[in-house]
């Protein structure tokens, strides 16, 4: 149970894959100061910028917990391939958080910005705020994407999210950007509210629901069926009714995009093909 | 300056000298017989090995094409990031690293000079503005010339003289050095979305014949006298049944050479030795070719091993990378340069799991083991397309340990463990044998004369190897060697240290080499030939030529030619 604080406001991004339960386990404060970090171009001691307290009332508690109090908004590659334990952020999180991870959970009360869960494999995200760009995307050019895990955004989301997606379950409370989906190839991602256009281009697998409103589906989707309701995980179903596409054709994909009937009477021309 | 290597194994093939206990001296950039003891620096090799410089006769470091597969792989920078020092830049890429950080790696490998293989004339000033930059090394770079129009006009022709003094002109032009044939034929037919598949299928527009090409750029070799032989990269290219025109390529060349010394270089054999009808059946043909070069002394070649990691494919053979992008269905990037060549690049996962990628990285090992006289054979990973230079002190370990290659092939699909010949191959290459592989039989086979060996007047070109070979049982320990030579604990460039325990302490710039073919009668640069430029290419011809500003620090050799 350590508690992190920074010591300053950072002007420039820092990059500490160390914040990690996986790294801090078992750790004296002392030893985890003479971790390393880079704050710009210039490699630092971890205590030169943050101050790092053990908490000893939570000592009982059943997994490592790892707290970031205050800013941590310019911190990237928070919980970086962690698989074990919890970080808490109580603030804004920077980009890359939970990079390759592949178990544990991350909470964060603030926003987290890009590249959230990019190539995570397993484990936990919850973000209560908003998400960036590239939510569980790959690094720009690479096509390996989430595996699997569970993502939970209560607020918005950019746009790229859950490119190259090959697993695991996405879910959206709030609306996201363009190319939600875009190559995805199997999981399952959820928007409850509105997403904007383009969602799953080229996208050869999985699913895609979204429950809100949705201006247009991508030309090389066709309409399969309307269908009632949707299973979006064991104990979570997501009520309909949904018009069923497939697609990317373009790609010989056989993905499945829901939208929903009620919200997009826009969509309601589709309906002479069934 | 002077310098003194004190009480190392020396090994200096060209030399005859295997493993013995002795001094090297260095003044003023070049091997001498004695300096004085007392003014010189010293440094203690007692217990390590002492070789010359390495010399990679053939990878993609520098260009049009390297460059864009930068371009094209973000993904391959972001995993690999080297940041600066006091002494060297900062810089990125696994398989495709920038320029300086190239530099930095061959050195700390122990490598000294380095040939750039696929350059596209129209490019030559992109290949030697990315040569200048690329530190610590000697290098020179191979133009494209045999799908280049001039040539294969005078080739139908039949004006051989007339070919070998546009050639001379060419090489003066582009500041290259040897020359390069990619897929004979092939490219300029790709430029119409069709290719060649045989040695004598026509060219289309052009009437020649793949055969003709490569033969008639032999004799224009041989006229100019060219210290390298041409540099053959084969028709059909990572084909299933290409073991067939290899080895028709190896013969059209066979009377050309009626004195046995080498006229034709075969590269990155490996991929040219595919047997079977698809995919599905292919199989290693390294025993047919093994047997031909081993009974023929008119080729060398170099391995083109496979290495099971995450690369970038590049090659001027345009068909071949649409092929193999339709193999993989990943990104790709494809070009036709003009009058001159074609261009693609694919990035590729070579894996253990694959029967495929297995067979190749088996054939690569079974080709060098099976040729006899390593004189013939280099070891080259033709970087990057079968991986990254990076991975020599790998294959090394598979040349010296019928252990290590058995370790690697364990891990490999079964199916490819029944088909390799690997487990029924003995031999085991020592470190002298190492020496001609990786430095003196490149450097013979390129004509340099100064380079790969440690006798007096070289070029001071040495690498020193933390391995003691009285101590040590290399095929045992092969680990070791491994280690040993991926961090050189010196490397020595023109005299000077630039590398110590596998770390950069000293910087230097290196030559860019290349040939000032002298003709009797010099190519005429006539009204034709600009209007030609004018037609046919988006460059005027005056903006056409490498100028001498073009590259920084310039190492002309002079060539007389018999035309």
């Amino acid at each position: 149970m350590v508690t992190i604080t920074p010591k300053k406001e950072f002007k420039q991004p820092i990059f500490a894959e160390c914040i990690t339960p996986d790294a801090l386990k078992d750790k004296h404060p002392d030893e985890i100061a003479q971790l390393k970090v880079w704050e710009g171009n210039k490699q630092l001691n971890f205590g030169e910028l943050f101050k790092t307290e053990d908490d000893a009332n939570a000592q009982n508690a059943e997994s490592f917990t790892i707290t970031l109090k205050g800013d941590f908004g310019k911190v990237r590659r928070v919980g970086y391939g962690m698989s074990m334990g919890e970080i808490y952020v109580e603030g804004n999180v920077g980009m890359y958080l939970g990079q390759k991870m592949c178990g544990g959970k991350i909470t964060v009360i603030g926003n987290a910005e890009g590249w959230a869960g990019s190539e995570m494999k397993d484990g936990t995200i919850e973000i209560h705020g908003n998400a960036g760009d590239y939510l569980a995307s790959p690094y720009r050019g690479s096509t390996v994407g989430m595996h699997g895990g569970k993502i939970i955004v209560h607020g918005n989301v950019g746009t790229d999210a859950a490119v190259y997606m090959h697993g695991g379950i996405i879910k959206i409370y709030g609306n996201t950007g363009q190319f939600l989906g875009f190559r995805m190839r199997d999981g399952t991602i959820h928007v409850l509210q509105n997403a904007d256009t383009r969602v799953g281009a080229s996208m050869t697998g999985g699913k895609i629901v979204v429950s809100g409103f949705l201006q247009e589906v991508m030309p090389t989707f066709t309409l399969d069926s309307i269908k009632p309701k949707v299973k979006i995980e064991e104990g979570d179903t997501a009520n309909g009714p949904f018009y069923m596409f497939i697609g990317d054709l373009a790609e010989r994909g056989e993905g499945k995009l829901y939208v929903s009937k009620d919200k997009n009477p826009q969509l309601k021309h589709y309906e002479r093909f069934l | 300056m002077e310098l003194l290597i004190k009480n190392g194994y020396v090994y200096d093939p060209i030399n005859n000298v295997n493993g013995e206990k002795m001094d090297i001296a260095i003044k003023d950039g070049k091997i001498v017989e004695t300096v004085n003891e007392h003014r010189a620096k010293k440094i203690d090799a007692t217990g390590l090995t002492v070789m010359p410089g390495g010399v990679d006769i053939h990878c993609h470091i520098a260009g049009a094409e390297v460059n864009t597969g930068r371009l094209l792989r973000p993904e391959d920078h972001v995993k690999d990031v080297e940041r600066k020092t006091a002494l060297t830049r900062a810089g990125v890429g696994y398989s495709i690293p920038s320029t300086f950080t190239t530099g930095y790696r061959y050195s700390r490998m122990g490598y000294t000079t380095i040939m750039n293989p696929s350059m596209p004339p129209l490019e030559a000033k992109h290949t030697h503005e990315e040569l200048n930059d690329t530190p610590m090394l000697d290098k020179a770079t191979y133009p494209l010339l045999g799908d280049w129009w001039f040539v294969l006009e005078y080739l139908n022709r039949g004006d051989i003289e007339g070919c070998a003094r546009h050639v001379a002109w060419m090489l003066r032009t582009t500041k290259g050095y040897a020359i390069k044939i990619v897929n004979p034929g092939g490219l300029e037919s790709w430029g119409f979305g069709r290719n060649v598949h045989s040695i004598d299928d026509p060219v289309p527009n052009f009437c020649v014949t793949p055969r003709e090409i490569m033969r008639g750029l032999c004799k224009v070799n041989k006229l100019l006298n060219l210290p390298h032989t041409i540099h053959i990269h084969t028709n059909n290219l990572g084909i299933p049944g290409n073991y067939v025109t290899t080895l028709d390529t190896m013969k059209c060349l066979e009377d050309l050479s009626p004195d046995g010394k080498p006229i034709g270089h075969i590269t990155h054999l490996q991929f040219s030795s595919f047997k079977g009808d698809d995919w599905p059946t292919m199989s290693s043909a390294a025993e047919e070719i093994a047997k031909y070069i081993n009974s023929h002394s008119h080729l060398t070649f170099d391995m083109g091993q496979v290495i099971f990691t995450d690369t970038t494919t590049m090659t001027a053979d345009g068909p071949f990378q649409y092929t193999l992008y339709e193999l993989s269905g990943h990104k790709w990037a494809n070009g036709d340069v003009e009058t001159e060549t074609s261009s693609g690049i694919v990035p590729f996962q070579y894996k253990r799991k694959s029967v495929v990628n297995a067979t190749q990285w088996s054939i690569a090992l079974e080709l060098a083991l099976l040729v006899n006289d390593p004189w013939k054979m280099f070891m080259t990973t033709d970087h990057p397309n079968g991986g990254p230079f990076t991975a020599y002190p790998k294959i090394i370990a598979w040349l010296i340990s019928k252990k290590a290659r058995l370790a690697t092939l364990k891990k490999t699909h079964p199916k490819a463990q029944k088909r390799s010949l690997l487990p029924s191959i003995k031999r085991e290459m020592s470190l002298y044998e190492i020496a001609i592989v990786t430095r003196a039989g490149q450097a013979k086979a390129l004509g340099l004369k100064n380079k790969g060996h440690l006798g007096v007047g070289a070029d001071a070109d040495v690498a020193i190897y933390n391995i003691n070979p009285e101590k040590i049982d290399i095929a045992r320990k092969y680990k070791l060697v491994r280690r040993a030579f991926s961090h050189a604990a010196y490397t020595i460039k023109d005299g000077k240290v630039v590398v110590k325990d596998g770390e950069i302490i000293q910087h230097a710039s290196g030559r860019t080499i290349w040939l000032d073919v002298k003709t009797s009668e010099p190519e005429k640069v006539d009204e034709e030939m600009k209007q030609k430029f004018r037609d046919y290419w988006t460059v005027e011809y005056d903006n056409y030529p490498v100028f001498d500003h073009h590259v920084t620090v310039p190492d002309p050799i002079p060539v007389e030619a018999k035309v």
